[in-house]
């Protein structure tokens, strides 16, 4: 009897003192009303149910749990490593496949463009390598056919602090045009970008992150300060606020898409050529350059320049293509390129997608760590149908004084929701530890991203108990289809 | 003990069957690859590089404010300049070795290009017969000693060889040192020194003088790892790198000495902290902290699966043992010994077991296809999948041990009470 509410009979009932097996009749032949008192107060029971059972759910869950304490314990722990598991990895998948720039990463375009042929380095699909020679880079840059564009290089040049005694060290960073800044949207906390005059003429200035900023500054607005880069006075224009998005969607090719260390430092790209500031970036070369030095690279059909490009709608986008088309079409007919034009304009989503930016290793780990999450699922699904089962001779006594398939349906989904916030308290613990451990294992670039926040832990509750519900749907359903007459007899 | 009765007892439970051999069947999937992972990891990160990785310690710098290395003076100050660093490395005296070079073996940065038995056209050609892809490294006569390679045919450079030019020219070396790996595939059957090769698809011929047993290519150059081609040359621009060899023991004293010497030569040059001085072994954990780390996620996964496997098993047979407790009482009244009804749960889980099993290696086998459809793995060898069968066999039989031995002392008196 131990399933079975009593009938509630209180002193202030005016009926109190009326039971036995009137109630009892009451009961059986309103199923689904058991527990109720009389007619009379048909109505606020009703409201009452809902209410009070779910509390009565909890307590018989509570108790059958603390009658087989190492099966519930079984169970939790199962839940419990499982989601852990899946929500440590899915941190790691979730910081290496965001998007950085969601609001306007559908309007950031990378135009590749083939400038090798079809020669043996040449990868599946036909596909451009990933940077630009400078001699096209330049000419998308005097073309100037988007609404912001920029050519991209990556510069590792040495810092020289003007405090006597500090030795010089080098800054990672990277030179780029005055529309770079509106265009990847980097926030200033003082000062701005360069103008395009400065590009023009080529001026030496310079926008420095906010470390670089702190180390040669102690953090203070630094605008019109000199800098010594590579021997060479550079003015401050700008100094930029924490700003290290990832992936690095615009420098992909150099980076992977993840990098711990920020970009300190940005110079004005016709500067830093005539500067001769070293491409510290990937050079891939179909054929090695003609001439030797820096401006031999600058000539040769190597890849070294990155390009990005805003375009704001469709039909800018239309009209780039075409731009490209036509372009590739006369370096055709000049004699450049002695093949069909052969180029690509992606937008951030699809570019990191195409540059495999998602370690295959994370998706592996996520996958395996899935996989062990429904066999913990598959596990506690056979484990609970143990238990239920097990109590077949209360599930029908309940059965036979009233107690409708719903009210068996929701006691023992209450039980198995119960284990799935036990195993998912167990699992936010476990997470944690799991995050922390990952940082341990994993290369250090995709490791610093992995994190645990509100929305992570919230899922990781969500999941487990949504996965035990899950798990429990087949017990629960067998449970409730135990015919109360044949067991009764049997037993 | 026949399995006929066993079997037919088992339908009686068929969801309870059902789940724990699908939960065996998961277990072996996922398992079976993830220990294949694991196995290829360790594979990996076991090949020797070819060098005595010991007492090894690389050293990278840069000047400020350097000479300009595409002109020619420019280029003679910077050798100077690096000239200087060299003889003040091999004073120390803690170091038995020291070799200029531009990578590594397992380093992030390296140059790569391809080799031919033919000239060249002037294009880089590393597919087409009778070439490859290769790495460059370039030692000067003090390589062998520095490095720890080992010789295995011809000779290595005498520093008369040894030539130096600007880090952004290419000049096609008159003699070349290769690695065994380049030797067996070009010059098949062949003895390789004395031959010529030609270099980044020039027409200038590069004799070889000496093979290399081993020598791996730095981090990324995956596919032809074991391509190496080493060139008697200082390469000269802002920044140089030198491989020190210590005396036995003595490396972290040579590591912590480095720095204030480099910086006594010339205080205008940058050494960061973390990179400037860094042992191979730290080298090597760089390189292969991404796959040891894979392998101990693969390996985490795998004890948590067959922890939670086996107590699956456990619990569910605990819960059979229980619901049968009056059937074994009127069996052991019938006789039955102790041992029959341990041996009768045993049997029950192998054959559920091997039924889970059997259903497992048509997964392994198909989540191995997944695998390498998308994300290039390798086929998985059977005896890596029998290991996974013979794995989870062996724990259903642990896991079953405890709730069968219980069924086994259930006493015969049982059979005759009532509930």
């Amino acid at each position: 009897m131990s399933g079975h509410r009593p009938p509630v009979v209180s002193a202030d009932n005016p009926f109190a003192g009326v039971r036995g097996p009137t109630v009892l009749r009451q009961g059986l032949s309103r199923p689904g009303a058991h527990g109720t008192t009389l007619a009379p107060q048909l109505g606020r029971t009703r409201v009452r149910k809902g209410t009070i059972m779910l509390g009565y759910y909890v307590e018989l869950a509570l108790r059958s749990l603390k009658r087989s304490r190492g099966l519930t314990a079984l169970m939790v722990l199962a839940i419990g490593f499982g989601v852990a598991a899946s929500m440590t990895t899915y941190s790691v998948f979730r910081a290496v496949s965001g998007d950085p720039i969601p609001w306007k990463s559908s309007r950031l375009f990378v135009p590749q463009l083939d400038a090798w042929g079809p020669s043996t380095l040449r990868n599946r699909d036909n596909e451009p390598v990933d940077a630009l020679t400078y001699t096209d880079a330049m000419a998308f840059m005097r073309d100037h056919r988007a609404k912001l564009q920029s050519a991209i290089y990556v510069i590792y040049p040495s810092i020289v602090p003007s405090r006597p005694g500090e030795h010089p060290f080098n800054i990672g960073g990277h030179a780029v045009y005055a529309e770079f800044f509106p265009m990847v949207e980097a926030p200033f906390k003082f000062g701005g970008a360069w103008s395009d005059d400065d590009d023009r003429q080529r001026s030496a200035v310079a926008v420095i992150g906010s470390k670089l900023n702190q180390k040669l500054f102690g953090g203070e607005n630094s605008v019109g300060r000199s800098i010594d880069v590579d021997g060479k006075n550079y003015r401050v224009v700008g100094v930029l606020d924490n700003w290290n998005p990832q992936p690095r969607f615009y420098d992909i090719q150099n980076t992977g898409g993840f990098s711990v260390a920020p970009d300190e430092l940005f110079l004005p790209f016709t500067r830093a050529i005539e500067s001769g500031v070293a491409n510290d970036g990937n050079t891939n070369c179909a054929k090695p350059p003609k001439e030797p030095g820096f401006v031999g690279l600058q000539r040769s059909s190597c890849v070294w320049v990155g390009y990005m490009a805003e375009l704001d709608d469709a039909a800018a986008v239309t009209s780039y293509r075409s731009y490209l088309e036509n372009y590739a079409r006369e370096q055709q007919k000049a004699g450049r390129f002695n093949w069909a034009p052969n180029y690509r304009l992606r937008d951030i989503p699809a570019w990191l997608d195409s540059q495999q930016v998602v370690p295959s290793d994370t998706k592996v780990s996520l996958l395996v760590a899935l996989g062990l999450l429904v066999v913990c699922l598959v596990n506690t699904s056979g484990l609970l149908l143990a238990k239920f089962l097990r109590r077949s001779g209360e599930i029908v006594v309940r059965r036979a004084l009233g107690a409708a398939r719903f009210a068996i349906y929701a006691q023992f989904l209450t039980e198995a929701g119960l284990i799935g916030l036990a195993g998912g308290v167990l699992g936010l613990v476990l997470t944690g530890v799991g995050t922390l451990g990952m940082g341990l294992v994993l290369p250090k670039d995709i490791a610093e991203l992995a994190t645990v926040d509100l929305p992570l832990l919230l899922m990781t509750l969500a999941m487990a108990v949504a996965s035990t519900l899950v798990a429990g749907i087949y017990p629960t359903f067998r449970a409730a289809r135990l015919q109360p007459a044949l067991q009764l007899k049997s037993n | 003990m026949t399995l006929h009765p066993i079997l037919a007892a088992l339908r009686k439970h068929k969801a309870g069957v059902t789940l724990i051999a699908l939960q065996i069947a998961l277990t072996l999937a996922i398992v079976c690859n993830a220990l294949f992972i694991i196995g290829q990891r360790f594979a990996s990160i076991n090949q020797p590089t070819g060098l005595e990785e010991n007492d090894l310690v690389l050293v990278s710098q840069q000047w400020v404010g350097a000479p300009n290395a595409d002109l020619p003076e420019g280029v003679e100050k910077l050798d100077a300049m690096f000239k200087e660093d060299l003889a003040a490395l091999r004073n120390m005296p803690d170091v038995q070795a020291v070799t200029s070079t531009n990578s590594l073996p397992l380093f992030t940065s390296s140059r790569a290009g391809s080799v031919g038995i033919n000239p060249g056209d002037g294009s880089y050609d590393g597919t087409s017969p009778g070439t490859t892809r290769t790495s460059y490294f370039f030692f000067d006569e003090q390589g062998i000693a520095a490095l720890g390679l080992k010789l295995v045919a011809g000779r290595y450079f005498d520093a008369g060889e040894v030539q130096h030019y600007s880090l952004r020219e290419d000049r096609p070396p008159a003699v070349i040192v290769i690695t065994k790996a380049i030797a067996e595939k070009l010059f098949p059957g062949k003895d390789a020194v004395g031959q010529v090769l030609y270099v980044d698809g020039t027409a200038t011929p590069s004799r070889v003088i000496g093979v290399v047993d081993r020598l791996q290519g730095a981090v990324w150059a995956k596919t032809f790892a074991w391509n190496v081609v080493v060139i008697p040359a200082r390469q000269n621009g802002n920044f140089s790198r030198y491989a020190v060899r210590a005396k036995p023991g003595r490396r972290d004293a040579v590591m912590k000495a480095i720095p204030s010497l480099l910086y006594g030569i010339n205080p205008m040059r940058v050494l960061d902290e973390q990179t400037a001085v860094m042992s191979f072994e730290q080298i090597r954990n760089n390189a292969y902290r991404g796959d040891v780390g894979m392998a101990i996620l693969m390996g985490s996964v795998s004890i948590i699966l067959i922890g939670v496997t086996a107590a699956g098993i456990v619990g569910l047979t605990s819960f059979w043992v229980g619901q049968r407790r009056k059937q074994i009482g009127i069996r052991r009244a019938l006789g039955a010994r102790k041992v029959d009804i341990l041996r009768y749960f045993q049997l029950e889980n192998f054959a559920i077991a091997s039924g889970g099993a059997t259903a497992g290696i048509v997964l392994a086998v198909a989540l191995n296809f997944w695998l390498m459809r998308d994300f290039g793995m390798d086929r998985i060898p059977v005896p890596w999948v029998m290991l996974g069968v013979a794995t989870v066999l062996l724990l259903g039989q642990f896991a079953v041990f405890v709730p069968a031995r219980r069924a086994s002392t259930v006493p015969p008196v049982v059979a005759t009470r009532t509930i």
